[in-house]
């Protein structure tokens, strides 16, 4: 056998001290589809419970919405269920290009290009149009697939301070001499919440003559006056050279990603980029239901303002009790423990309370910035936030933490 | 604390800590472990050290042990500067 004994208890190992730093993690079964409520079997085999859902990528809440479930019933019946093939050999139908078209209208791009995900739109778009002579400037806080993407990439790689201006201009500047500098940073930052300063980044690459990329996927839908993202939110439409975004969480939330921008590197995309030529195409069903979600997001800003609406009115009430929220512009609404262990006990209590959400702490945030992220959808209905706030009112004043700062609080419980 | 240290030291400072944050660091604070440079944005700190020193770091010298605190990244560069 040539899983040996010993492969068998190292691999043990590493799990026991992935257990004990505290890091273990293990999936929750949810027995419904996703809503504001949701019913929530935890720990496994327990009986369900429902509880208000703080934790889901679903902001425009379209992940159940009737119609998107309808249209993409309609499109199972017209056009199947699987593909069976990559793009380029048998795998692209009418509704693939029909929805590419869909979303470089909305993204105000030249064009685009599907992906099996955003992950993989990461993985695949650096290594298709760098090389030795660019060189890659990301922002620190980047999410780990563009980590990964430029692992790929032959070009020199660099990074500046998490929203740094100052910073960024040092590092294009010292990178003159490369043929191509791209700088690169998401739109909305996944575990911060905070916008990246997009007018400024342009500003920078034209002086510096970089092109500028940017991952949308907490963004596209919602941010911005119409909700097409980030760039519409700091009034550079047009003059991203890359976007990449998800169908995984506001659009639908069902899985699919995108490389959308200048129309030579997305056509480079569809000839060099890897996860595009070898891995399946997206679904026809989930494309029927993405097209869709194109046409209500395109048909009305309801959604994304109702959404603008509950986020001010929860990171209003969790100032009002006296939590410390991490500020920012979007329904990524960071609740901040600094520490680790109070984090995950406040996470806990908070389902107890019938509230769900997730603590997060070293190392997927940086040592000391434990925190709690809760994330806004337009399926939250007034009593939902109002119930939540009472929560975290409940949990924060067992544990002695209202109206605390920072230093309060790691003087009361370390870091 | 000599020069080479100092060096690299106000270059940590300056690359990797907030300028409005509360931390400071010493020549012995670790940098790796501490969370304070991560694997992905320690190049900056390598390049640096190769241009600055003249010297060409291998990959298997690179390690996060071997970068950890700016003490150790000293013993490192005194050491590839001699040829060894
Ligand atoms: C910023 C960012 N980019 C990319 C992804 C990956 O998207 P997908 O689920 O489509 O692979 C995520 C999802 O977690 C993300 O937060």
């Amino acid at each position: 056998m040539a899983y040996s004994d010993e492969a068998r208890a190292s691999y043990g190992r590493d799990l026991e001290a992935i257990r004990e730093a505290g890091l273990f993690k293990e999936e929750r079964y949810i027995r419904s589809p996703h809503a504001a409520n949701i019913e929530v079997e935890y720990p496994a085999g327990a009986a369900g419970r429902t509880v208000i859902n703080f934790c889901a990528n679903n902001y425009l809440g379209l992940s159940n919405h009737p119609e998107v479930v309808a249209a993409a019933r309609a499109g199972l019946d017209r056009r199947g269920y699987g593909m069976s093939s990559v793009r380029f050999i048998c795998g692209t139908q009418d509704i693939h290009r029909e929805l590419e078209e869909r979303l470089t209208a909305f993204l105000g791009t030249e064009d685009t290009l599907l992906f099996p995900s955003c992950l993989d739109a990461n993985a695949g778009v650096f290594e298709a149009i760098l090389n030795e002579q660019d060189v890659m400037i990301a922002d620190r806080l980047v999410h780990a697939s563009i980590v990964d993407g430029m692992r790929l990439c032959s070009a020199a790689r660099d990074t500046y301070k998490h929203g740094s201006l100052a910073h960024l201009e040092e590092k294009l500047q010292e990178h003159q001499d490369k043929r191509y500098r791209l700088i690169i940073t998401d739109g909305v930052f996944s575990m911060d919440g905070d916008l990246a300063p997009l007018a400024g980044i342009v500003d920078l690459a034209e002086k510096y003559n970089a092109m500028v990329f940017v991952d949308e996927s907490h963004a596209s839908g919602f941010i911005g006056r119409t909700g097409r993202g980030t760039h519409e939110h700091c009034g550079v439409l047009g003059r991203i050279d890359i976007i990449t975004t998800t169908l995984g969480k506001a659009l639908g939330g069902a899985s699919g990603g995108c490389v959308s921008g200048r129309r030579e590197i997305v056509e480079l995309c569809r000839q060099r980029a890897r996860p595009y030529l070898f891995s399946n195409t997206v679904a026809p069903v989930i494309v029927s239901g993405a097209l869709k979600v194109m046409d209500l997001v395109q048909a009305s800003t309801e959604r994304r303002d109702k959404l603008e609406a509950n986020t001010r009115f929860w990171r209003e009430g969790l100032t009002r009790i006296g939590l410390d929220i991490k500020e920012g512009d979007s329904p990524i609404v960071p609740v901040m423990l600094y520490n680790a262990k109070l984090a995950q006990d406040v996470a806990r209590d908070l389902y107890g309370e019938g509230i769900y959400a997730v603590g997060f702490f070293f190392p997927v945030v940086a040592k000391g910035q434990a925190r709690i992220r809760t994330q806004l959808s337009a399926a939250h209905e007034m009593d939902h936030l109002e119930r939540g706030l009472a929560a975290f009112e409940t949990v924060g004043r067992k544990y002695g933490i209202l109206g605390k700062n920072k230093d309060e609080i790691k003087d009361m419980y370390g870091l | 604390m000599d020069e080479l240290k100092k060096a690299i030291l106000d270059y940590v400072v300056h690359e990797y800590l907030d300028e409005d944050g509360d931390e400071t660091i010493t020549a012995d604070t670790q940098l790796i472990s501490g969370g304070i440079v991560d694997s992905f944005s320690m190049v900056s700190l390598k390049r640096f050290l190769e241009k600055k020193y003249a010297i060409s770091i291998p990959d298997r010298d690179a390690s996060p042990e071997a970068f950890d605190s700016v003490t150790r990244i000293a013993a490192l560069v005194q050491r590839l500067q001699q040829g060894k």
